[in-house]
């Protein structure tokens, strides 16, 4: 009568205990705020109300979440093949800087190619980007979490140079590009909205939400539908079986890092050809390594990951709403907050997983009891 | 005709509540910091008592709001612009293209932003002559040290941080010739300004290698200096606000850079209804840019020192001297 995974349903395992992490940092967090003397009543209804209360709100939550399905999906992808990709934000970043090679060597040719080259030239630079550490791993045996993290510092100095070098905009002064050709936009879903007729606020989410929302559909594809990803998978769970199988396991390193690189350089088609239309030094923000935590959260499936995006993408709106608000509230709290989400739902999943073994197992014995006693 | 009376007694409510926007009672102002954070002790800082004297003075609130990374100046420009603010003052240089954007989108709408030019015929830019405020500390430094080198910590390297360096270099020049500098970035990205930590190891490395008197330009990471300085008992100067109360007896004086006097300006400019767009410079003539004197400093600066610093301030003002200036340091937009 071992309490495990298996005799809990999978709605437990898969809602339940994401959201009881959940609560549990809210708890910590209205703790926090609390002591700090606002009402932490009032911090969590600003942020819901922030996220999700107006068309604008929604619009950044979404925006943000498409960052977090791409960053996501990357760690998620490594991860089923058994690595952990912490250079999500390097790959990210170079991604960008390919992205904005490719859109300043298009020019103003059409809408339709610059978007194309896009996709293409960030995927390609955060493969390549990946491509590094995966061939350090595969070939020469070095941890893969180490060589991510240091390609992260390499990738920031590299976009810092190329910004306040080559690429930085004429006469200004900061880390940031010349505005992009006029074609090389992606279309605001307020826009493709209007284009159906229905009315929706001016906000960030654009097309790269439809984007992440395909790879999404795309990775699950990949993983449980086709030999390679069979294959992927195989290799992640125990690579000797699978070199035993026949499957060559540096390959399939290389090959999974790879894409999981793409899918992290795809973000800056949100964050910079959706919004910015500009390469600004930093876009990335931090969103690579909330990715990990997304991918924890929504359990390395597309679908939960998709689910966790918009809950973190919520927290990222909600809470800067709360320091448009409530000045009391800097932007440390909000911090301090999405940490504690972080910290409970991506590091610490299974803290109340025990305990709602022992109560699924206790409910189940009182109906197999009940049942004797008729 | 019921409808048309309400009508009419509608636009004349709104009519109403326009004029009314106008009065001190709904006049709502903006004021958006830089990275750092506004309790940073220096730039942002003053920006803050600038709003805070304006809302002394006339009772009136301000919301604020401090950008995390710079992707946030643009969304936290459109929020307020769209929440239709009376005037929004963005302060730090970052904010040039951001304020760009959003003003080309609301056109109605007001911007003040310090330190960067933008364009724009709802834009109103402030810079300041910060050249001329370092000259002045430039020459306290060279009057005051005894091992002949001298220090500069720059915050981001940029063009307007180059130029503390520059009139920092001619003043002191401009006291003795016999002078070395020693000068370092702390970066090249706006996370040179929070990095304390590392400025202050660049300090300690300059302070070793014989410099006693640092002059840092370098927002918050220059608190790393100042306690630089206090460490090794040498000296340093601060910068925008006064920071001589930071460690009494090791800052020399502070670079004032009043940031205060311009966002308190703008603020009362628009709710007076005489805020004009253009680009306005704070020199050493209106007291945009100064040196620090009071109680915690006054035992390090004697009579005869003040006595040269206002020569060379009268001569500044009259332009018998020109603080040179270094190009590119306030390209618009």
């Amino acid at each position: 009568m071992a309490f495990t995974a298996q005799k809990m349903p999978w709605w437990a395992d898969g809602i339940l205990l994401p959201i009881l992490n959940l609560c549990a940092a809210f708890v910590v967090s209205g703790l926090v705020v609390l002591a700090m003397g606002e009402s932490p009543i009032e911090v969590l209804s600003l942020l819901i109300e922030g996220a999700f209360g107006f068309e604008e709100g929604i619009s950044y939550t979404f925006y943000y979440a498409t960052n977090f399905i791409f960053t996501g999906l990357a760690v998620s992808l490594a991860f089923h093949a058994g690595h952990f990709n912490i250079g999500g934000e390097g790959q990210a970043m170079i991604g960008g800087l390919g992205l904005t090679f490719a859109v300043f060597l298009v020019g103003d040719f059409s809408p339709v190619v610059s978007v194309l080259a896009a996709i293409v030239g960030s995927a390609l630079f955060g493969a390549a980007w990946a491509y590094i550490p995966a061939y350090l791993q595969a070939k020469r045996g070095s941890h893969i979490v180490i060589t991510t993290i240091m390609f992260n510092f390499i990738a920031s100095a590299l976009l810092a140079y190329f910004l306040v070098g080559p690429l930085q905009r004429p006469g200004g002064q900061m880390p940031e590009s010349a505005d992009f050709p006029e074609a090389a936009s992606l279309m605001g879903i307020h826009e493709l909205l209007a284009g159906i007729g229905i009315n929706f606020e001016e906000g960030p989410m654009n097309v790269s939400l439809l984007i992440a929302l395909v790879c999404a559909v795309g990775v699950w594809f990949l993983l449980w539908r086709t030999r390679f990803g069979y294959e992927l998978r195989v290799v992640g769970q125990n690579p000797e079986a699978a070199r035993f199988g026949g499957i060559s396991v540096s390959k399939m390193t290389i090959m999974a890092m790879m894409i999981s690189g793409a899918l992290a350089g795809l973000m800056g088609l949100n964050e910079l050809l959706g919004d910015q239309h500009r390469l600004v030094g930093g876009f990335t923000q931090g969103y690579g390594f909330v990715g990990i935590a997304v991918a924890f959260m929504g359990r390395n499936h597309p679908i939960g990951i998709v689910i966790a995006s918009l809950l973190f993408g919520a927290l990222y709106q909600g809470g800067s709403e709360i320091g448009f608000e409530i000045s009391t509230i800097t932007n440390d709290v909000i911090v301090m907050v999405q940490g504690l989400v972080i910290l409970f739902a991506g590091a610490m999943p299974y803290l109340f997983k025990g305990m709602l073994a022992k109560i699924f197992a206790l409910s189940r014995r009182n109906a197999v009891g009940e049942g004797e006693t008729k | 005709m019921t409808k048309l009376l309400k009508a009419i007694a509608g636009t004349m409510l709104a009519s109403l509540l326009v004029t009314s926007a106008v009065l001190a009672a709904d006049f709502k102002p903006v004021l958006l910091y830089d990275i750092g954070g506004k309790f940073d002790k220096s730039f942002n800082e003053a920006a803050r008592n600038g709003a805070e004297a304006f809302k002394a003075k006339y009772g009136i609130p301000y919301r604020d709001f401090e950008p995390s990374s710079e992707t946030q100046y643009e969304q936290a420009l459109k929020r307020f612009a769209r929440r239709k603010a009376d005037l929004i003052v963005a302060v730090g240089v970052g904010y040039s293209v951001a304020v760009r954007n959003v003003a080309r989108k609301y056109p109605n709408m007001r911007f003040t932003v310090i330190d960067a030019i933008v364009d724009l015929p709802n834009v109103q830019s402030i810079t300041f002559k910060e050249n001329e405020g370092s000259f002045l500390v430039g020459m306290i430094a060279a009057m005051k040290s005894k091992s002949d080198k001298l220090g500069f910590i720059g915050g981001m390297d940029i063009p307007l941080i180059r130029r503390f360096e520059a009139g920092y270099r001619q003043g002191a020049m401009y006291v003795r010739d016999n002078l070395e500098f020693v000068e370092n970035y702390v970066g090249t990205t706006p996370t040179a300004w929070n990095d304390p930590i590392k400025a202050s190891e660049m300090a300690r490395s300059q302070y070793a290698r014989g410099v006693d008197i640092i002059f840092s330009a370098a927002g918050p990471s220059g608190l790393g200096v100042i306690q630089a300085a206090k460490d090794n008992g040498k000296l340093a100067i601060g910068v925008d606000s006064n920071q001589n109360h930071v460690a009494p007896g090791y800052v020399l004086t502070s670079m004032l850079k009043r940031v205060d006097l311009a966002v308190l300006q703008a603020m009362q400019e628009a709710k007076d209804g005489t805020w004009k767009p253009g680009h306005r410079v704070m020199t050493l003539k209106d007291g945009g840019v100064d040196y620090a004197m009071d109680d915690h400093n006054a035992g390090l600066i004697d009579d005869a020192m003040k006595a040269k610093l206002e020569a060379a301030r009268a001569k500044i003002i009259s332009g018998e001297i020109i603080v040179g200036d270094i190009k590119g340091s306030n390209a618009g937009h």
